[in-house]
């Protein structure tokens, strides 16, 4: 990671005021009303049904509403729908919010609305298609203009949550539009606080404020997002005064940047969870061997008592403090504090070697054994250290360990394959049943489970419970459904959780943002602090 | 002649063939892009589904085949990420990167001539010494330090130039160029700088070496003997003769320009081809990797056809192979 050198001190400030002042009066308040923002990663496309990817998404929320969206701290809330609820389990009704209008005028009806459900299904060469929050819905009836009944094929309680993702476009200026169409701004008419005013492609995004906005108008006139993909030269953009805004304050650079009188920074907590999965289904893992280097008979993943061990052995709160330099919080849970689902009774493993030791010894191995264990070094806050630190502390209970890290292009798919014996992965998600259904679920190619279940853990008891909580329409039902699967879970160490990431966003003196669990930079929940 | 030119355009498709063989099957050995763009909910059959379109569920061969068949077609394939054409992608952004790279040779030549020939007149003199010194740096300083150090004194404590980005640019034959527009050239100094300091420090060694060998000819001493004043003696008969083997090196350096301009690209956040080439690599995004660098490969290929073509027309003694010249 770029390092970068001191603090900035503007002399001039006053002396470029004056000059600005004596430039053009009139410039002064269009300047005052502008916000720049510096993006750590670029938007590939603004097409918002293209490619399920975060930059895209952040950019779509701008100029597109969803029926329902998350708040800051990841609650839903009413979006373009004002209510909804289940008429049956398998029949939900959304209402429309009356008198909303597009940027170009047209009244948004349901019609838009079964329109841009349809739409993902129909793009061709997506990577990353957004289909997985619509074919849940197997009919979609537009009741009147402002009532839309979507009928799914069994009862399927995250609905609601699925249609944060699915932008709603107008059908209008849609139809028959390609991703060129929204890269010009021609079909990119939404009815979010902003609407398209320039995109160069790999560099930067303007967009101005819709006065037919139907929400709390956003503070700024216009919006200039830079796309600053490196560390340096987005702190630099900052320091430099060239954005007033940046998301992804490199961890290297926070304690600079906390004494420069310029520059605020904002964190939140968000929801990615860092955890361990370990080989449970192998009965010779193959980056586990004896101290000698020969294999041993059996796997000890696979023994709970070893798992407890070795998560006892982790310092958690030392984790967090040194190596993650405060940007992240002990984890108990396989998603954040606050997410739907989120067992607040399960503890942090508090920290002992000894009784690690203890464990290691009744479980057959009191001497320990070999293992090397495999991370990113190129996704999460520091990862490539935390790898390291945690080698560290297994070692320390007698688990000789080799660290062996990798970018994220080259791991993700040697992870998948289930080539590791034990590995680092961070996850976000807006519900627990959802995270528990792709990590530790029993693999199903045919139905989606399990599909980064790494160490196919495999519990017939917490598939049941979190089928039961996917199924629940009454939400209190789904959520003690969905923490009763992960105390369950966790009881068997299926994953070894970490921690929570923070994220940081840095501001020049004069702005301020409120961060999002989501990590996203959102331009109208930025406000202005003269 | 034609022959010559035939057989230079053999081998360049040779070498576009081999090239696209060995991106295509090094960026497939990377990993699979899928792995890290379809979504975790997504099932085998969504994700067979996606696979299928993008062409991703054919063994690696059939998707060469498949490829090059279309490259033949002047199609490289269209970008996962960005859903647009890999060619044109590159081409949109190539304006930022040529006008980076001429800028950089400019600023390499138009100063680095002047100061070698002012080292090599007066080897022994401070400014000389100085000068040679300061090459030193140029060559041994990492590009993305200097960006890093130019940033920092330039942008962020004295606050006259803007950090990175290319801002505004004015359009002229169809293309967007930053040189044009008032505020565009402001955006351009630092990086052109940067990415200029490690051919400037070739340039003034290259041009002072040449100018130190030449004074010592004897058509050197004989012009002087002859009594002709100095300004002529060094514009016309030392500096003729060394701008032979400083434009063949400049002509060369372009294409490493335009090529390695990656590092200064990405310190400025500069939009080139480089940046959009590390963005690629790492999100798997072959296409334009591959589409990439099979158009870096022509460009040099071209370059060195025009070289070996102007020195031909230079020099009377060169004959271009194939020629009637045994």
């Amino acid at each position: 990671m770029p390092q970068h050198a001191s603090p900035s001190r503007r002399p001039s400030l006053l002396a470029r005021l004056l000059f600005g002042a004596a430039m053009a009066g009139a410039l002064l308040p269009a300047w005052a009303a502008d916000l720049r923002i510096g993006l750590s990663s670029d938007v590939t496309s603004l097409d918002p049904h293209f490619v399920n990817i975060a930059p895209n998404i952040a950019f779509s929320d701008h100029v597109f509403d969803t029926l329902v969206k998350s708040d800051a701290s990841g609650k839903l809330v009413p979006g373009l729908a004002e209510s909804w609820r289940a008429l049956s389990p398998t029949t939900w009704e959304f209402k429309l919010r009356q008198g909303v209008v597009f940027s170009d005028g047209t009244p948004l009806t349901a019609e838009d609305v079964v329109f841009s459900l349809d739409r993902p299904a129909t793009i061709k060469n997506s990577p990353g298609p957004f289909t997985s929050y619509t074919k849940q819905i197997v009919r979609k009836e537009a009741i009147d203009a402002h009532t839309v009944h979507l009928h799914t094929a069994s009862a399927y309680g995250p609905l609601p949550l699925d249609l944060i993702s699915i932008y709603v476009v107008s059908k209008k200026a849609a139809e028959n539009a390609g991703t060129e169409d929204f890269n010009s701004g021609k079909a990119l008419i939404g009815t979010g606080p902003f609407k398209f005013a320039a995109f160069r492609k790999g560099e930067s995004i303007e967009i101005t404020r819709n006065e037919r906005y139907w929400g709390a108008k956003p503070e700024w006139d216009k919006v200039v997002f830079r796309i600053l993909a490196s560390d340096a030269p987005r702190l630099s953009a900052l320091l430099a005064g060239d954005v007033d805004v940046i998301e992804n304050v490199p961890a290297a650079d926070l304690a600079r940047l906390k004494t420069n009188p310029q520059v605020t920074l904002a964190q939140h907590t968000t929801w990615r969870t860092l955890f361990w999965q370990l080989d449970q289904f192998r009965d010779q893992s193959p980056f586990v061997t004896g101290k000698d280097g020969k294999p041993l008979d059996k796997n000890p993943l696979k023994d709970l008592r070893v798992r407890q061990a070795i998560s006892k052995a982790i310092n958690r709160q030392a984790l967090v403090e040194r190596t993650l330099e405060g940007l992240a919080e002990p984890a108990s849970n396989i998603n954040a504090p606050g997410i739907f689902g989120y067992n607040a009774q399960i503890p942090v493993e508090a920290y002992d070697p000894e009784g690690a030791k203890k464990l290691l010894a009744e479980a057959g191995y009191p001497d320990g054994f070999s293992l090397t264990i495999h991370g990113t070094n190129n996704r999460y806050i520091n990862d490539d250290q935390v790898v390291q630190t945690v080698a560290q502390f297994l070692n320390r209970i007698g688990i000789r360990t080799r660290v062996d890290t990798q970018p994220v292009a080259t791991y993700f798919g040697k992870a998948r394959a289930h080539e590791y014996s034990f590995a680092l992965l961070g996850w976000g998600s807006l519900a627990t049943d959802f995270t528990l259904r792709s990590i530790v679920g029993t693999i199903d190619p045919d139905t989606g489970w399990g599909s980064w279940n790494w160490g196919k853990y495999s519990n017939p008891k917490v598939d049941e419970l979190v089928a039961g909580a996917l199924a629940a329409v009454e939400p209190a039902e789904r959520e003690r459904l969905a923490r009763e699967a992960a105390s369950v879970a966790l009881g068997d160490l299926a994953v070894i959780p970490s921690h929570h990431q923070l994220a940081t966003w840095g501001l020049r003196k004069g702005f301020a943002y409120d961060g999002r669990i989501d990590e996203f930079t959102f331009a109208h929940e930025i406000r202005s602090a003269r | 002649m034609t022959l010559f030119l035939l057989r230079r355009l053999l081998q360049t498709a040779q070498v576009l063939f081999v090239m696209s063989l060995l991106v295509f099957v090094g960026v497939y050995a990377i990993g699979n892009p899928l792995d890290m763009l379809v979504d975790p909910q997504a099932t085998a059959a969504d994700t067979a589904r996606v696979a299928a379109a993008l062409g991703l569920d054919q063994p690696l061969w059939v998707q060469y085949w498949r490829f090059l068949g279309n490259a033949l077609q002047g199609d490289l394939g269209t970008s996962f990420l960005h859903g647009t054409p890999a060619l044109q992608l590159i081409v949109q952004r190539l304006p930022a990167t040529l006008e980076l790279a001429v800028s950089a040779l400019l600023i390499a030549v138009l100063l680095g001539i002047p100061l070698g020939l002012w080292a090599g007149l007066r080897p022994d003199s401070f400014g000389g010494r100085t000068i040679m010194a300061g090459s030193i740096l140029g060559f041994s300083l990492p590009t993305f330090w200097v960006g890093l150090m130019l940033i920092m004194v330039f942008s962020v404590h004295l606050g006259w130039l803007p950090s990175g980005g290319r801002g505004p640019t004015r359009e002229f034959l169809g293309l967007e160029w930053s040189l044009l527009a008032p505020d565009g050239w402001r955006h351009l100094l630092l990086p052109a700088l940067n990415l200029a300091l490690f051919k400037l420090a070739l340039m003034i060694r290259l041009t002072q070496s040449g100018t130190r060998e030449a004074l010592l000819q004897d058509y050197v001493r004989f012009a002087r003997a002859k009594g002709l004043p100095p300004r002529r003696v060094v514009g016309v008969h030392v500096l003729k003769n060394i701008m032979i083997p400083v434009v063949t090196v400049a002509g060369l350096e372009f294409g490493t320009l335009i090529a390695f301009s990656v590092v200064t690209e990405s310190i400025f956040a500069w939009p080139g081809i480089g940046k959009l080439l590390l963005d690629s690599i790492g999100q798997l995004d072959r296409p334009v990797v591959v589409a990439y660098l099979l158009l870096i490969v022509f460009i040099y290929t071209l370059i060195s056809l025009v070289a070996d073509l102007i020195y031909a027309a230079l020099d009377p003694r060169v004959r271009l192979a194939g020629g009637q010249a045994a």
